[in-house]
């Protein structure tokens, strides 16, 4: 079975490609890659890209897909069609699930799933600690042998620096990266949106800036005793990036993500108790926008991930006090970041090195890149498509999302996972 | 002129010519209260739900006697817990009461911006008494009228807000409105009391007690929110007491026609002393008789405004 991509505009940053180039795709494998016209392969199927921009799949290390425990919220199969629809084709997934993703088991029940129902790649992320509470040591070796690709408490904070020190060199063993979700617990007790002005006037208990920083400081001199990776998630504050700068300039091992929200909207989309715009870390100031687009573009921060997390009406429809932390994230992740790239802030070719081979390199998994004989994981963009994000049909299957009615340009076509169509647009809908 | 809104949320969302004509209207209202038969049937056929999620004694019986004394139905549903505890959304709870056809919903809430998502889902009017640490717009209106009986206008005075800013709904609504009338406005408090960048609001932060008072007019003192607190803000009642407490010898510094008030419940001894409670400077009660007139005010203009919109649809429907 060959599938030629003909006629697009390739880019992939993990070989310095870009240019007008045939993709041919053999077996699901990239067969190889000719200048447009030069290739003269016989193919079961064409796919014309001319106009398009063809690209490595994304992958998004940085997703809850709920499965297994809250599959009203989304499951394996919807959370990865999402993921297909919105050009990504790789998604790593929390341990915050009902039963954690704390032990083998469970991570080989969530790989089971993926494979017969995934539409795109899943790549479980365990559990530092015992059902996420900090207390006990995860059985991090065994679910490494059962597939997991970093180790995380995300969605809780770590707040004993003991543990987190015997993670970091726990994980040492496996070479996995640990991701750290840096927040001071008592920081931001009770608190439900960025600390500040607004949060005055809303009468609502802020998140100082200051939770968030003094757990990326810790988790760097930690990772500097260590010598163990360590991955900064979902960075929201102006002195984190400041931080991970620092260190990345003295040789720690230390990366950075940050999400699609936080670099594009301000705390003010909480304005009205948009309980859609409350998240965990809050959507922040003007100032710390400006400093993650200055983190994404002189690679202080190294890959964008959009922390997808559904949740229901049932946890969304309530106070926001209340209110469940998390906004989706898969479908809109791609044209966020080409509004960075319109906007200046990142070069096309940058925004795509954040969106693939930098995540694969972090977590260590294969793709993000469309070198001979990798596995033919594509997106294929039309930057010039303007759609509507529309909260009633995304193919996820909750509908948190504080983008309900943005026009964007730039839209997945075709997704491809092992050289198969997972998603294709319809374009006479 | 009427009522720009549908709903009374808080002070923030009113300009200064609604806060006049909600208080020249409970003016004008007052005397129903003190006649012999405190009835007029003004608001007969109307449907007021008082919605309380949040213990109350005065709020809720102010509003209910407002209501009664223009003859509407007033029903009065305690709703002990938020729709975490409950199961069912806050959302699904407005819609529910809506069904019901209320003309007007007077929500208490114990997490602020509830009455605002609670007034995105219905059709009636929805009156804040009060969500978290946002506002308390009716608390505000009645310090107000209080305020002009006693001085004879707001422009120009001095009024300080003392104590526990940070959880204090009826010292955000007080800055608004005040600020909006003309009025200068000092906080003080412990800096472990006070909410980041309140100065922006309009009010101007004084560092002691003695500081603030001295010079003010009016002292609006705050009722320790010891329910709301999640932090160690302050060591003990008795320290609270020497340094932020207003007794009759600290009150010495203050103007000879200073005017002292509470929204209460009052913690007796702690922030504020009996006998400075208790005293001549004090309207603590004053304040209390005029929530009333506020709230019949409140209700009165806001079902003049549905009126009012219910007879243009009407006429816009025949015209068609």
């Amino acid at each position: 079975m060959k599938t030629i991509i003909s006629g697009g505009k390739v880019i992939d940053p993990s070989q310095d490609l870009d240019g007008l180039f045939d993709v041919a795709i053999e077996d699901g494998v990239i067969y190889d890659i000719f200048p447009t016209g030069k290739a003269d392969l016989k193919a079961d199927n064409v796919i014309d890209a001319k106009g398009l921009i063809v690209m490595p799949g994304i992958i998004d290390m940085h997703v809850h897909l709920r499965d297994p425990g809250y599959e009203y919220k989304e499951d394996i199969e919807s959370g990865t069609l999402a993921a297909a629809a919105g050009g990504v084709t790789a998604v790593a997934c929390m341990a915050n699930t009902k039963p954690v993703n704390d032990n083998a088991t469970v991570t080989e029940e969530i790989l089971k799933k993926a494979k017969d129902k995934g539409h795109v790649k899943v790549y479980p992320i365990g559990a530092a600690t015992m059902g996420l509470k900090g207390e006990e040591l995860a059985e991090i070796g065994s679910m490494h042998a059962a597939g997991i690709v970093a180790v995380s408490d995300d969605g809780m904070p770590l707040k004993s620096s003991e543990m987190m020190r015997c993670v970091l060199e726990y994980s040492l063993t496996f070479d996995m990266p640990v991701i750290s979700h840096a927040e001071d617990p008592d920081l931001s007790k009770n608190g439900s949106m960025n600390e500040g002005y607004l949060s005055t006037i809303m009468g609502l208990k802020g998140v100082p800036n200051a939770a968030e920083d003094v757990m990326v400081m810790r988790d760097i001199t930690l990772s500097e005793l260590t010598g163990a990776k360590l991955h900064i998630a979902h960075i929201s504050t102006e002195g984190a990036v400041s931080l991970v700068r620092e260190a990345k300039k003295r040789g720690v091992k230390v990366t950075a993500e940050a999400a699609p929200h936080h670099f594009t909207i301000t705390e003010s989309a909480v304005e009205g108790y948009k309980t859609d715009a409350k998240m965990n870390p809050p959507l922040r100031s003007e100032k710390d926008v400006t400093a993650i687009r200055k983190g994404l573009k002189d690679g202080t921060i190294d890959a964008i991930a959009t922390d997808h997390a559904p949740h229901s009406s049932i946890e969304k429809d309530v106070e926001f006090e209340c209110a469940a932390n998390g906004i989706l994230g898969l479908e809109t992740m791609l044209p966020l970041t080409l509004k960075l790239v319109d906007e200046g802030v990142l070069s096309l070719t940058e925004a795509i090195r954040k969106l693939t081979i930098n995540p694969a390199e972090i977590i260590g998994v294969q793709g993000g890149s469309l070198k001979k004989g990798m596995p033919a994981d594509i997106t294929i963009v039309d930057l010039n498509a303007e759609h509507t994000v529309d909260r009633n049909r995304m193919k996820s299957k909750s509908k948190n999302t504080p983008f309900h009615g943005w026009t964007f340009k730039g839209k997945t076509l075709y997704t491809l996972v092992n050289g198969e169509i997972v998603y294709k647009e319809e374009i006479d809908e | 002129m009427q009522l720009r809104n549908k709903d009374i949320l808080g002070i923030k969302d009113l300009d200064r010519d609604e806060i006049e004509l909600i208080l020249d209207t409970a003016e004008s209202l007052k005397w129903v209260s003190n006649r012999d038969i405190k009835k007029v049937p003004t608001l007969r056929g109307k449907t007021i739900i008082n919605l309380f999620f949040e213990a109350s004694t005065r709020t809720r019986t102010s509003f209910e006697i407002a209501g009664k004394r223009m003859s509407a139905d007033v029903i009065n549903i305690s709703a002990s817990s938020s729709s975490a505890v409950k199961g069912e959304t806050l959302i699904d709870t407005a819609k529910n009461l809506q069904a019901m056809s209320p003309d007007i919903i007077v929500v208490r809430h114990g997490s602020s911006g509830a009455p605002q998502i609670i007034s995105g889902a219905v059709k009636a009017s929805v009156i804040n008494a009060g969500d978290g640490c946002h506002e308390h717009p009716s608390q505000s209106l009645l310090d107000l009228l209080t305020i002009r009986q006693v001085k004879g206008q707001i422009e120009g005075l001095r009024i300080a807000i003392i104590g526990d800013i940070k959880h204090s709904r009826v010292a955000r609504s007080n800055i608004y409105a005040l600020t909006k009338m003309g009025a200068q406005v000092v906080v003080a408090g412990f800096p472990t009391l006070l909410p980041p960048e309140i100065e922006k609001m309009g009010a101007s932060i004084r560092k002691t007690l003695d500081e603030a008072i001295i010079d003010a007019d009016v002292i609006m003192m705050l009722r320790i929110q010891k329910e709301r607190m999640t932090g160690p803000y302050f060591p003990t009642e008795r320290e609270y007491s020497m340094l932020f407490g207003l007794n009759a010898k600290r009150l010495k510094s203050a103007k000879s026609d200073v005017t002292i008030m509470h929204p209460g419940p009052v913690n007796r001894g702690v922030e504020i002393s009996p006998e400075v409670a208790d005293g001549p400077y004090s309207v603590i009660l004053e304040q209390v008789a005029n929530g009333v007139a506020i709230r019949m005010a409140l209700l009165y203009l806001l079902s003049g405004r549905k009126h009012e919109e219910s007879r243009k649809e009407a006429r816009d429907e025949n015209n068609n």
